[in-house]
Protein backbone atom coordinates (compact mmCIF):
# COMPACT_ATOMS: atom_id res chain seq x y z
CA UNK A 1 0.00 0.00 0.00
CA UNK A 2 1.33 3.47 -0.88
CA UNK A 3 2.18 5.90 1.90
CA UNK A 4 -0.74 8.15 0.90
CA UNK A 5 -3.26 5.30 0.89
CA UNK A 6 -1.95 4.07 4.20
CA UNK A 7 -2.19 7.53 5.80
CA UNK A 8 -5.65 8.14 4.34
CA UNK A 9 -6.89 4.84 5.67
CA UNK A 10 -5.58 5.59 9.14
CA UNK A 11 -7.18 9.03 9.15
CA UNK A 12 -10.48 7.61 7.94
CA UNK A 13 -10.55 5.23 10.86
CA UNK A 14 -10.87 8.15 13.29
CA UNK A 15 -9.81 7.80 16.93
CA UNK A 16 -8.42 4.86 18.84
CA UNK A 17 -10.20 1.56 19.33
CA UNK A 18 -11.31 2.32 22.91
CA UNK A 19 -13.31 5.29 21.69
CA UNK A 20 -14.95 3.19 18.97
CA UNK A 21 -15.88 0.62 21.61
CA UNK A 22 -17.33 3.36 23.80
CA UNK A 23 -19.39 4.56 20.85
CA UNK A 24 -20.75 1.08 20.13
CA UNK A 25 -21.54 0.56 23.81
CA UNK A 26 -23.74 3.68 23.75
CA UNK A 27 -25.61 2.34 20.70
CA UNK A 28 -23.98 4.96 18.47
CA UNK A 29 -22.53 4.62 14.99
CA UNK A 30 -19.16 5.85 13.77
CA UNK A 31 -19.51 9.19 11.94
CA UNK A 32 -18.48 7.66 8.59
CA UNK A 33 -21.09 4.92 8.97
CA UNK A 34 -23.72 7.61 9.57
CA UNK A 35 -22.68 9.27 6.32
CA UNK A 36 -22.75 5.95 4.50
CA UNK A 37 -26.37 5.41 5.59
CA UNK A 38 -27.36 8.98 4.75
CA UNK A 39 -25.79 9.50 1.34
CA UNK A 40 -26.28 7.80 -2.02
CA UNK A 41 -23.78 5.02 -2.60
CA UNK A 42 -20.30 6.20 -3.71
CA UNK A 43 -21.48 9.80 -4.00
CA UNK A 44 -19.32 11.30 -1.24
CA UNK A 45 -16.19 13.37 -1.81
CA UNK A 46 -14.31 14.54 1.26
CA UNK A 47 -12.43 17.77 1.94
CA UNK A 48 -9.81 18.29 4.62
CA UNK A 49 -9.14 14.69 5.59
CA UNK A 50 -5.55 15.69 6.34
CA UNK A 51 -6.51 18.60 8.63
CA UNK A 52 -4.12 18.65 11.59
CA UNK A 53 -2.66 15.33 10.44
CA UNK A 54 0.85 16.26 11.58
CA UNK A 55 -0.48 15.88 15.13
CA UNK A 56 -1.17 12.42 16.54
CA UNK A 57 -4.71 11.37 17.45
CA UNK A 58 -6.50 14.20 15.68
CA UNK A 59 -7.77 12.45 12.54
CA UNK A 60 -9.47 14.99 10.23
CA UNK A 61 -9.36 17.24 13.31
CA UNK A 62 -12.54 15.57 14.58
CA UNK A 63 -14.91 16.52 11.79
CA UNK A 64 -15.70 15.00 8.40
CA UNK A 65 -16.77 17.48 5.74
CA UNK A 66 -17.63 17.04 2.09
CA UNK A 67 -20.23 16.83 -0.63
CA UNK A 68 -22.46 13.96 -1.73
CA UNK A 69 -25.98 13.19 -2.89
CA UNK A 70 -29.29 12.23 -1.28
CA UNK A 71 -31.76 10.69 -3.70
CA UNK A 72 -29.75 12.25 -6.54
CA UNK A 73 -29.66 15.80 -5.10
CA UNK A 74 -26.31 17.33 -4.19
CA UNK A 75 -25.88 18.07 -0.48
CA UNK A 76 -23.04 19.26 1.75
CA UNK A 77 -22.36 17.57 5.07
CA UNK A 78 -20.35 17.99 8.22
CA UNK A 79 -20.14 15.15 10.73
CA UNK A 80 -18.43 15.39 14.10
CA UNK A 81 -16.26 12.37 14.84
CA UNK A 82 -16.68 11.78 18.56
CA UNK A 83 -13.87 9.18 18.56
CA UNK A 84 -11.45 12.10 18.07
CA UNK A 85 -11.21 14.27 21.19
CA UNK A 86 -14.95 13.74 21.78
CA UNK A 87 -15.69 15.59 18.53
CA UNK A 88 -14.45 18.84 20.06
CA UNK A 89 -13.66 21.88 17.94
CA UNK A 90 -10.07 23.00 17.30
CA UNK A 91 -8.91 25.67 14.89
CA UNK A 92 -9.03 23.43 11.81
CA UNK A 93 -12.33 21.81 12.85
CA UNK A 94 -13.88 25.26 12.80
CA UNK A 95 -12.19 26.18 9.51
CA UNK A 96 -13.51 22.99 7.89
CA UNK A 97 -17.07 23.68 9.05
CA UNK A 98 -16.86 27.27 7.77
CA UNK A 99 -15.57 26.06 4.42
CA UNK A 100 -18.33 23.50 3.91
CA UNK A 101 -20.84 26.25 4.69
CA UNK A 102 -19.18 28.39 2.02
CA UNK A 103 -19.39 25.45 -0.39
CA UNK A 104 -23.09 24.99 0.36
CA UNK A 105 -23.67 28.68 -0.37
CA UNK A 106 -21.77 28.50 -3.67
CA UNK A 107 -23.48 25.29 -4.79
CA UNK A 108 -26.86 26.38 -3.37
CA UNK A 109 -26.94 22.91 -1.79
CA UNK A 110 -28.70 21.79 1.38
CA UNK A 111 -26.35 21.43 4.32
CA UNK A 112 -26.67 18.63 6.88
CA UNK A 113 -24.97 18.90 10.26
CA UNK A 114 -24.39 15.51 11.91
CA UNK A 115 -23.61 16.72 15.41
CA UNK A 116 -21.92 14.76 18.19
CA UNK A 117 -19.50 17.12 19.87
CA UNK A 118 -18.27 18.07 23.33
CA UNK A 119 -17.85 21.69 22.19
CA UNK A 120 -14.79 23.93 22.05
CA UNK A 121 -11.30 22.62 22.80
CA UNK A 122 -10.54 24.96 25.68
CA UNK A 123 -6.81 24.41 25.17
CA UNK A 124 -7.13 25.86 21.65
CA UNK A 125 -9.47 28.70 22.52
CA UNK A 126 -7.36 31.58 21.25
CA UNK A 127 -7.12 29.95 17.81
CA UNK A 128 -10.72 28.79 17.45
CA UNK A 129 -12.97 30.97 19.60
CA UNK A 130 -12.78 34.75 19.24
CA UNK A 131 -11.38 35.63 15.79
CA UNK A 132 -12.86 36.52 12.42
CA UNK A 133 -12.80 32.89 11.32
CA UNK A 134 -13.41 31.54 14.79
CA UNK A 135 -16.47 29.52 15.86
CA UNK A 136 -18.69 32.60 15.81
CA UNK A 137 -18.33 32.60 12.02
CA UNK A 138 -20.13 29.23 11.88
CA UNK A 139 -23.24 30.75 13.44
CA UNK A 140 -22.97 33.91 11.35
CA UNK A 141 -22.89 31.72 8.24
CA UNK A 142 -25.85 29.69 9.47
CA UNK A 143 -27.93 32.83 9.85
CA UNK A 144 -26.85 33.97 6.38
CA UNK A 145 -27.68 30.59 4.84
CA UNK A 146 -31.04 30.33 6.60
CA UNK A 147 -33.80 30.38 4.00
CA UNK A 148 -31.24 30.18 1.18
CA UNK A 149 -30.42 26.48 1.51
CA UNK A 150 -32.11 23.96 3.79
CA UNK A 151 -30.03 23.32 6.93
CA UNK A 152 -30.85 20.10 8.74
CA UNK A 153 -29.36 19.00 12.05
CA UNK A 154 -29.11 15.36 13.09
CA UNK A 155 -28.17 15.32 16.74
CA UNK A 156 -26.58 12.01 17.74
CA UNK A 157 -24.75 13.06 20.88
CA UNK A 158 -24.06 16.22 22.82
CA UNK A 159 -24.25 19.71 21.39
CA UNK A 160 -22.78 21.65 24.22
CA UNK A 161 -22.43 25.30 25.20
CA UNK A 162 -21.88 27.51 22.13
CA UNK A 163 -22.17 24.40 19.96
CA UNK A 164 -25.84 24.20 20.95
CA UNK A 165 -26.44 27.06 18.54
CA UNK A 166 -25.76 24.83 15.52
CA UNK A 167 -29.10 23.05 15.98
CA UNK A 168 -30.74 26.31 17.03
CA UNK A 169 -29.98 27.90 13.66
CA UNK A 170 -30.97 24.87 11.59
CA UNK A 171 -34.38 24.58 9.93
CA UNK A 172 -35.12 21.37 11.80
CA UNK A 173 -33.43 19.27 14.47
CA UNK A 174 -33.68 15.48 14.65
CA UNK A 175 -32.65 14.15 18.06
CA UNK A 176 -31.87 10.56 19.05
CA UNK A 177 -33.62 9.57 22.27
CA UNK A 178 -31.31 9.03 25.27
CA UNK A 179 -28.08 9.96 23.40
CA UNK A 180 -28.69 13.42 21.95
CA UNK A 181 -28.52 16.45 24.20
CA UNK A 182 -28.35 20.19 23.87
CA UNK A 183 -27.44 22.59 26.64
CA UNK A 184 -25.62 25.85 27.27
CA UNK A 185 -24.34 24.82 30.69
CA UNK A 186 -23.73 21.19 31.62
CA UNK A 187 -25.20 19.72 34.84
CA UNK A 188 -21.70 20.01 36.34
CA UNK A 189 -21.56 23.70 35.49
CA UNK A 190 -25.13 24.29 36.76
CA UNK A 191 -24.20 22.78 40.09
CA UNK A 192 -21.04 24.86 40.27
CA UNK A 193 -22.49 28.26 39.38
CA UNK A 194 -26.11 28.14 40.57
CA UNK A 195 -26.11 25.17 42.94
CA UNK A 196 -28.68 23.20 40.95
CA UNK A 197 -28.43 19.40 40.90
CA UNK A 198 -29.94 18.00 37.74
CA UNK A 199 -29.40 15.09 35.34
CA UNK A 200 -28.27 15.60 31.75
CA UNK A 201 -31.54 14.14 30.49
CA UNK A 202 -33.58 16.63 32.54
CA UNK A 203 -31.33 19.52 31.62
CA UNK A 204 -31.04 19.01 27.89
CA UNK A 205 -32.12 15.52 26.85
CA UNK A 206 -33.74 14.76 23.51
CA UNK A 207 -37.19 14.06 24.92
CA UNK A 208 -37.20 17.27 26.94
CA UNK A 209 -36.22 19.37 23.92
CA UNK A 210 -38.76 17.68 21.64
CA UNK A 211 -41.66 18.00 24.09
CA UNK A 212 -40.96 20.92 26.43
CA UNK A 213 -38.47 23.48 25.07
CA UNK A 214 -39.40 23.03 21.41
CA UNK A 215 -35.73 23.11 20.35
CA UNK A 216 -36.07 19.61 18.84
CA UNK A 217 -38.41 18.77 15.96
CA UNK A 218 -38.20 14.98 15.72
CA UNK A 219 -37.48 12.41 18.42
CA UNK A 220 -35.89 9.31 16.88
CA UNK A 221 -35.62 6.01 18.74
CA UNK A 222 -32.16 5.31 17.30
CA UNK A 223 -29.63 6.61 14.79
CA UNK A 224 -31.02 4.64 11.82
CA UNK A 225 -34.45 6.14 12.42
CA UNK A 226 -32.93 9.63 12.69
CA UNK A 227 -31.26 9.19 9.30
CA UNK A 228 -34.50 7.87 7.81
CA UNK A 229 -36.41 10.91 9.15
CA UNK A 230 -33.80 13.22 7.59
CA UNK A 231 -34.27 11.52 4.21
CA UNK A 232 -38.07 11.66 4.48
CA UNK A 233 -37.92 15.34 5.42
CA UNK A 234 -35.47 16.07 2.63
CA UNK A 235 -37.82 14.53 0.07
CA UNK A 236 -40.30 17.41 0.52
CA UNK A 237 -37.60 19.72 -0.84
CA UNK A 238 -37.27 17.71 -4.01
CA UNK A 239 -39.61 17.78 -6.98
CA UNK A 240 -42.89 15.83 -6.77
CA UNK A 241 -41.89 12.20 -6.57
CA UNK A 242 -45.16 10.78 -7.67
CA UNK A 243 -48.68 11.73 -8.64
CA UNK A 244 -51.40 10.06 -6.70
CA UNK A 245 -54.85 10.78 -8.04
CA UNK A 246 -56.53 9.22 -5.06
CA UNK A 247 -60.29 9.46 -5.18
CA UNK A 248 -62.18 11.52 -2.64
CA UNK A 249 -62.76 9.78 0.68
CA UNK A 250 -66.15 8.14 1.05
CA UNK A 251 -68.92 10.15 2.67
CA UNK A 252 -69.43 7.45 5.29
CA UNK A 253 -65.77 7.45 6.21
CA UNK A 254 -65.27 11.18 6.51
CA UNK A 255 -68.63 12.45 7.76
CA UNK A 256 -68.29 10.56 11.03
CA UNK A 257 -65.00 12.27 11.88
CA UNK A 258 -66.15 15.85 12.52
CA UNK A 259 -68.78 16.26 15.25
CA UNK A 260 -71.53 18.80 14.59
CA UNK A 261 -71.23 20.22 18.12
CA UNK A 262 -68.53 22.88 18.19
CA UNK A 263 -67.41 22.06 21.73
CA UNK A 264 -66.73 18.32 21.29
CA UNK A 265 -63.18 17.22 20.53
CA UNK A 266 -62.19 15.13 17.50
CA UNK A 267 -58.93 13.90 16.04
CA UNK A 268 -57.90 16.31 13.27
CA UNK A 269 -55.17 13.87 12.20
CA UNK A 270 -57.84 11.41 11.05
CA UNK A 271 -59.26 14.10 8.80
CA UNK A 272 -55.81 15.01 7.44
CA UNK A 273 -55.06 11.34 6.70
CA UNK A 274 -58.15 11.15 4.51
CA UNK A 275 -57.27 14.37 2.69
CA UNK A 276 -53.63 13.82 1.75
CA UNK A 277 -51.83 11.17 -0.31
CA UNK A 278 -51.44 7.88 1.49
CA UNK A 279 -48.31 7.57 3.66
CA UNK A 280 -47.16 11.01 2.56
CA UNK A 281 -47.22 12.89 5.87
CA UNK A 282 -44.43 13.82 8.26
CA UNK A 283 -45.36 15.64 11.45
CA UNK A 284 -42.97 18.29 12.75
CA UNK A 285 -42.78 18.94 16.51
CA UNK A 286 -45.30 16.17 17.18
CA UNK A 287 -44.61 16.16 20.92
CA UNK A 288 -44.40 19.94 21.40
CA UNK A 289 -47.60 22.01 21.76
CA UNK A 290 -49.71 19.20 20.26
CA UNK A 291 -52.87 21.37 20.35
CA UNK A 292 -51.59 22.62 17.00
CA UNK A 293 -50.46 20.24 14.26
CA UNK A 294 -47.65 21.19 11.87
CA UNK A 295 -47.13 18.62 9.17
CA UNK A 296 -45.68 18.10 5.71
CA UNK A 297 -47.73 16.01 3.35
CA UNK A 298 -48.42 15.56 -0.34
CA UNK A 299 -51.58 16.31 -2.26
CA UNK A 300 -51.57 14.65 -5.68
CA UNK A 301 -47.78 14.48 -5.34
CA UNK A 302 -47.33 18.16 -4.45
CA UNK A 303 -45.64 18.91 -1.12
CA UNK A 304 -47.69 21.12 1.20
CA UNK A 305 -47.30 22.35 4.77
CA UNK A 306 -50.35 21.89 7.00
CA UNK A 307 -51.16 23.96 10.08
CA UNK A 308 -54.20 22.54 11.87
CA UNK A 309 -55.94 23.00 15.21
CA UNK A 310 -56.21 19.77 17.19
CA UNK A 311 -59.32 19.96 19.39
CA UNK A 312 -58.40 16.62 20.90
CA UNK A 313 -55.62 18.33 22.86
CA UNK A 314 -56.44 21.30 25.10
CA UNK A 315 -59.49 21.93 22.95
CA UNK A 316 -57.29 23.15 20.09
CA UNK A 317 -56.89 26.48 21.89
CA UNK A 318 -53.85 28.52 20.80
CA UNK A 319 -51.17 29.05 23.45
CA UNK A 320 -47.83 30.85 23.34
CA UNK A 321 -45.98 27.65 22.41
CA UNK A 322 -48.49 26.68 19.72
CA UNK A 323 -48.24 30.17 18.21
CA UNK A 324 -44.42 29.96 18.17
CA UNK A 325 -44.61 26.50 16.64
CA UNK A 326 -46.92 27.74 13.88
CA UNK A 327 -44.83 30.85 13.19
CA UNK A 328 -41.69 28.77 12.80
CA UNK A 329 -43.32 26.22 10.50
CA UNK A 330 -44.97 28.87 8.31
CA UNK A 331 -41.62 30.65 7.92
CA UNK A 332 -39.95 27.36 7.02
CA UNK A 333 -42.48 26.49 4.32
CA UNK A 334 -42.57 30.02 2.94
CA UNK A 335 -38.76 30.19 2.66
CA UNK A 336 -38.66 27.14 0.40
CA UNK A 337 -41.82 27.65 -1.64
CA UNK A 338 -43.94 25.00 0.03
CA UNK A 339 -47.66 25.95 -0.19
CA UNK A 340 -49.62 26.22 3.04
CA UNK A 341 -52.92 24.73 4.13
CA UNK A 342 -54.65 25.99 7.28
CA UNK A 343 -57.32 23.68 8.74
CA UNK A 344 -59.26 25.82 11.19
CA UNK A 345 -61.14 24.62 14.26
CA UNK A 346 -60.06 27.14 16.85
CA UNK A 347 -61.84 28.46 19.96
CA UNK A 348 -59.34 31.35 20.08
CA UNK A 349 -56.20 32.21 21.99
CA UNK A 350 -56.04 31.07 25.62
CA UNK A 351 -57.07 33.57 28.29
CA UNK A 352 -56.12 33.91 31.96
CA UNK A 353 -53.35 35.35 34.09
CA UNK A 354 -50.88 32.56 33.40
CA UNK A 355 -50.78 33.06 29.64
CA UNK A 356 -50.94 36.86 29.84
CA UNK A 357 -47.89 36.90 32.12
CA UNK A 358 -46.12 34.59 29.70
CA UNK A 359 -46.73 37.10 26.91
CA UNK A 360 -49.36 35.32 24.84
CA UNK A 361 -50.04 38.57 22.96
CA UNK A 362 -46.51 38.86 21.59
CA UNK A 363 -46.39 35.11 20.85
CA UNK A 364 -49.69 35.36 18.97
CA UNK A 365 -48.35 38.39 17.12
CA UNK A 366 -45.40 36.27 15.91
CA UNK A 367 -47.78 33.76 14.37
CA UNK A 368 -49.92 36.45 12.75
CA UNK A 369 -46.80 38.21 11.39
CA UNK A 370 -45.33 35.02 9.91
CA UNK A 371 -48.64 34.03 8.36
CA UNK A 372 -49.20 37.52 6.92
CA UNK A 373 -45.74 37.62 5.36
CA UNK A 374 -46.04 34.18 3.75
CA UNK A 375 -46.37 34.63 0.01
CA UNK A 376 -46.56 30.99 -1.05
CA UNK A 377 -49.97 29.71 -2.16
CA UNK A 378 -52.02 29.58 1.04
CA UNK A 379 -55.49 28.19 1.49
CA UNK A 380 -57.54 28.33 4.66
CA UNK A 381 -60.32 25.86 5.32
CA UNK A 382 -62.77 26.57 8.13
CA UNK A 383 -63.61 23.09 9.34
CA UNK A 384 -65.68 24.11 12.37
CA UNK A 385 -65.31 27.17 14.56
CA UNK A 386 -63.03 30.11 13.86
CA UNK A 387 -63.36 32.39 16.84
CA UNK A 388 -61.67 35.63 17.76
CA UNK A 389 -58.04 36.23 16.87
CA UNK A 390 -57.86 32.51 16.14
CA UNK A 391 -59.47 33.29 12.78
CA UNK A 392 -56.79 35.89 12.09
CA UNK A 393 -53.84 33.69 13.13
CA UNK A 394 -55.10 30.82 10.98
CA UNK A 395 -55.05 32.82 7.73
CA UNK A 396 -58.57 34.25 7.91
CA UNK A 397 -59.97 36.24 4.98
CA UNK A 398 -58.19 39.51 5.89
CA UNK A 399 -54.78 37.87 5.57
CA UNK A 400 -54.97 37.26 1.85
CA UNK A 401 -55.29 33.53 1.59
CA UNK A 402 -55.62 32.63 -2.08
CA UNK A 403 -58.91 31.13 -1.04
CA UNK A 404 -60.87 30.82 2.19
CA UNK A 405 -63.06 27.72 2.02
CA UNK A 406 -65.84 26.96 4.50
CA UNK A 407 -67.30 23.55 5.18
CA UNK A 408 -71.03 23.42 6.05
CA UNK A 409 -69.97 22.91 9.69
CA UNK A 410 -68.03 26.21 9.73
CA UNK A 411 -68.78 28.98 12.18
CA UNK A 412 -67.02 32.36 12.19
CA UNK A 413 -67.44 34.81 15.04
CA UNK A 414 -65.67 37.01 17.54
CA UNK A 415 -66.72 34.40 20.08
CA UNK A 416 -69.11 31.45 20.33
CA UNK A 417 -72.84 31.92 21.07
CA UNK A 418 -72.57 31.01 24.76
CA UNK A 419 -69.80 33.49 25.50
CA UNK A 420 -71.29 36.19 23.28
CA UNK A 421 -74.75 36.13 24.89
CA UNK A 422 -73.17 36.24 28.31
CA UNK A 423 -70.93 39.15 27.32
CA UNK A 424 -73.69 41.24 25.76
CA UNK A 425 -76.56 40.54 28.16
CA UNK A 426 -74.75 39.80 31.42
CA UNK A 427 -76.37 42.56 33.49
CA UNK A 428 -79.81 41.91 32.00
CA UNK A 429 -79.53 38.15 32.70
CA UNK A 430 -78.44 38.76 36.28
CA UNK A 431 -81.44 41.00 36.92
CA UNK A 432 -83.94 38.39 35.65
CA UNK A 433 -85.97 35.94 37.64
CA UNK A 434 -84.30 32.48 37.42
CA UNK A 435 -87.21 30.90 35.51
CA UNK A 436 -87.09 33.59 32.79
CA UNK A 437 -83.33 33.40 32.38
CA UNK A 438 -83.00 30.11 30.50
CA UNK A 439 -85.64 31.00 27.90
CA UNK A 440 -84.04 34.40 27.36
CA UNK A 441 -80.56 32.89 26.97
CA UNK A 442 -81.73 30.23 24.50
CA UNK A 443 -83.57 32.83 22.39
CA UNK A 444 -80.54 35.12 22.24
CA UNK A 445 -78.20 32.25 21.40
CA UNK A 446 -80.48 31.16 18.56
CA UNK A 447 -80.59 34.69 17.18
CA UNK A 448 -76.81 34.96 17.46
CA UNK A 449 -76.34 31.66 15.64
CA UNK A 450 -78.58 32.79 12.81
CA UNK A 451 -76.59 35.99 12.57
CA UNK A 452 -73.29 34.14 12.13
CA UNK A 453 -74.66 31.31 10.02
CA UNK A 454 -72.12 30.26 7.42
CA UNK A 455 -74.52 30.70 4.48
CA UNK A 456 -75.10 34.26 5.60
CA UNK A 457 -71.33 34.84 5.71
CA UNK A 458 -70.93 33.23 2.28
CA UNK A 459 -73.66 35.54 0.99
CA UNK A 460 -71.59 38.49 2.27
CA UNK A 461 -68.50 37.13 0.41
CA UNK A 462 -66.64 36.63 3.68
CA UNK A 463 -65.65 33.16 2.48
CA UNK A 464 -64.75 32.44 -1.13
CA UNK A 465 -66.18 28.95 -1.48
CA UNK A 466 -68.27 26.40 0.34
CA UNK A 467 -67.36 22.77 -0.05
CA UNK A 468 -68.60 19.48 1.35
CA UNK A 469 -65.97 17.69 3.39
CA UNK A 470 -65.93 14.69 1.06
CA UNK A 471 -65.13 16.99 -1.91
CA UNK A 472 -62.36 18.88 -0.13
CA UNK A 473 -59.39 16.83 -1.32
CA UNK A 474 -60.31 17.28 -4.97
CA UNK A 475 -61.03 20.98 -4.47
CA UNK A 476 -57.69 21.60 -2.75
CA UNK A 477 -55.69 19.64 -5.34
CA UNK A 478 -57.23 21.72 -8.14
CA UNK A 479 -56.64 24.99 -6.37
CA UNK A 480 -52.98 24.28 -5.51
CA UNK A 481 -52.43 23.33 -9.13
CA UNK A 482 -53.95 26.64 -10.27
CA UNK A 483 -52.11 28.76 -7.68
CA UNK A 484 -48.76 27.05 -8.27
CA UNK A 485 -47.17 29.89 -10.23
CA UNK A 486 -48.13 32.61 -7.76
CA UNK A 487 -45.45 35.32 -7.63
CA UNK A 488 -45.86 38.14 -5.14
CA UNK A 489 -43.59 40.11 -2.84
CA UNK A 490 -45.01 41.10 0.49
CA UNK A 491 -43.00 44.31 0.86
CA UNK A 492 -39.93 46.12 -0.44
CA UNK A 493 -38.77 47.21 3.00
CA UNK A 494 -35.59 45.83 4.57
CA UNK A 495 -37.52 43.86 7.20
CA UNK A 496 -40.34 44.42 9.67
CA UNK A 497 -39.83 44.92 13.38
CA UNK A 498 -40.56 41.34 14.33
CA UNK A 499 -42.71 40.75 17.39
CA UNK A 500 -40.50 38.42 19.46
CA UNK B 1 -48.94 5.65 42.79
CA UNK B 2 -49.75 7.73 39.75
CA UNK B 3 -51.52 11.07 39.43
CA UNK B 4 -53.76 12.26 36.66
CA UNK B 5 -53.33 16.02 36.29
CA UNK B 6 -55.37 18.79 34.71
CA UNK B 7 -54.04 19.47 31.21
CA UNK B 8 -55.47 22.97 31.06
CA UNK B 9 -56.85 25.64 33.39
CA UNK B 10 -60.67 25.49 33.58
CA UNK B 11 -63.55 23.94 35.49
CA UNK B 12 -64.44 20.31 36.08
CA UNK B 13 -67.37 19.40 33.86
CA UNK B 14 -67.67 15.74 34.75
CA UNK B 15 -65.83 13.10 36.77
CA UNK B 16 -66.14 9.82 34.87
CA UNK B 17 -64.71 7.39 37.45
CA UNK B 18 -65.31 6.37 41.06
CA UNK B 19 -63.00 5.25 43.82
CA UNK B 20 -62.15 1.58 43.36
CA UNK B 21 -62.59 1.58 39.57
CA UNK B 22 -59.97 -0.24 37.53
CA UNK B 23 -59.00 1.94 34.60
CA UNK B 24 -56.87 1.50 31.52
CA UNK B 25 -54.09 3.70 30.20
CA UNK B 26 -55.66 6.13 27.74
CA UNK B 27 -59.08 5.96 29.38
CA UNK B 28 -60.89 9.27 29.86
CA UNK B 29 -61.32 9.96 33.57
CA UNK B 30 -62.39 13.60 33.81
CA UNK B 31 -63.92 16.09 31.38
CA UNK B 32 -62.72 19.66 31.88
CA UNK B 33 -64.38 22.71 30.42
CA UNK B 34 -62.14 25.50 29.25
CA UNK B 35 -62.63 28.16 26.59
CA UNK B 36 -66.14 26.69 26.12
CA UNK B 37 -64.58 23.42 24.95
CA UNK B 38 -65.05 20.04 26.57
CA UNK B 39 -61.61 18.61 27.11
CA UNK B 40 -61.21 14.98 28.13
CA UNK B 41 -58.33 14.11 30.44
CA UNK B 42 -56.95 10.63 29.99
CA UNK B 43 -55.04 8.42 32.41
CA UNK B 44 -51.51 7.84 31.20
CA UNK B 45 -51.19 4.63 33.21
CA UNK B 46 -53.48 1.73 34.12
CA UNK B 47 -54.51 1.23 37.74
CA UNK B 48 -57.14 1.40 40.47
CA UNK B 49 -58.61 4.77 41.47
CA UNK B 50 -57.66 5.46 45.10
CA UNK B 51 -58.58 9.14 45.42
CA UNK B 52 -60.58 11.76 43.55
CA UNK B 53 -59.47 15.32 44.31
CA UNK B 54 -62.14 17.25 42.40
CA UNK B 55 -65.89 17.50 41.91
CA UNK B 56 -68.05 19.06 39.21
CA UNK B 57 -67.73 22.84 38.82
CA UNK B 58 -64.38 22.97 40.68
CA UNK B 59 -61.83 25.39 39.23
CA UNK B 60 -58.48 23.76 38.44
CA UNK B 61 -55.13 25.04 37.28
CA UNK B 62 -53.00 23.18 34.75
CA UNK B 63 -51.02 20.54 36.64
CA UNK B 64 -53.49 20.19 39.54
CA UNK B 65 -54.09 16.61 40.63
CA UNK B 66 -57.50 15.29 39.59
CA UNK B 67 -57.28 11.58 40.31
CA UNK B 68 -54.81 9.33 42.11
CA UNK B 69 -54.23 5.76 40.93
CA UNK B 70 -52.54 2.76 42.37
CA UNK B 71 -50.72 1.50 39.33
CA UNK B 72 -51.39 -2.01 38.02
CA UNK B 73 -48.44 -4.37 38.33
Amino acid sequence: MSELRDKSKRLQSGGSRKYHEKLAHAGKLFARERLRLLLDQDSFVEDGLFANSVEDGLAADGVITGTGKINGTTVCVMANDSTVKAGSWGKRTVEKIIRIQETAEKLRSPLLYLVDSAGARITDQLEMFPGRRGAGKIFYNQVKLSGVVPQICLLFGPSAAGGAYIPAFCDVVIMVDKNASMYLGSPRMAEMVIGQKVSLEEMGGARMHCSVSGCGDFLAKDESEAIQIAKSYFAYWQQPIHKEFRSNPSVEKISSIVPKEQNLPFDMKKLINLLVDQNSSLEVKELFAPELITMFARLNGRAIGIIANQSKVKGGVLFGDSADKAARFITLCDAYQIPLLFLIDVPGFMVGTQVERAGIIRHGAKMIAAMSEATVPKISVIVRKAYGAGLYAMAGPAFEPDCCIALPTAQIAVMGPEAAVNAVYHNQIQAMEPEARETFIQEKRKAYQEDIHIYRLASELIVDAMVELEDLRYELAKRYDLYGDKQIHFSKRKHPIYPV
Amino acid sequence: MSRVEATIVGTVSKVLVSIGDDIQSGQEVVILESMKMLIPVEATKAGKVTAIHVKEMDFVNEGDTLIVLEESQ
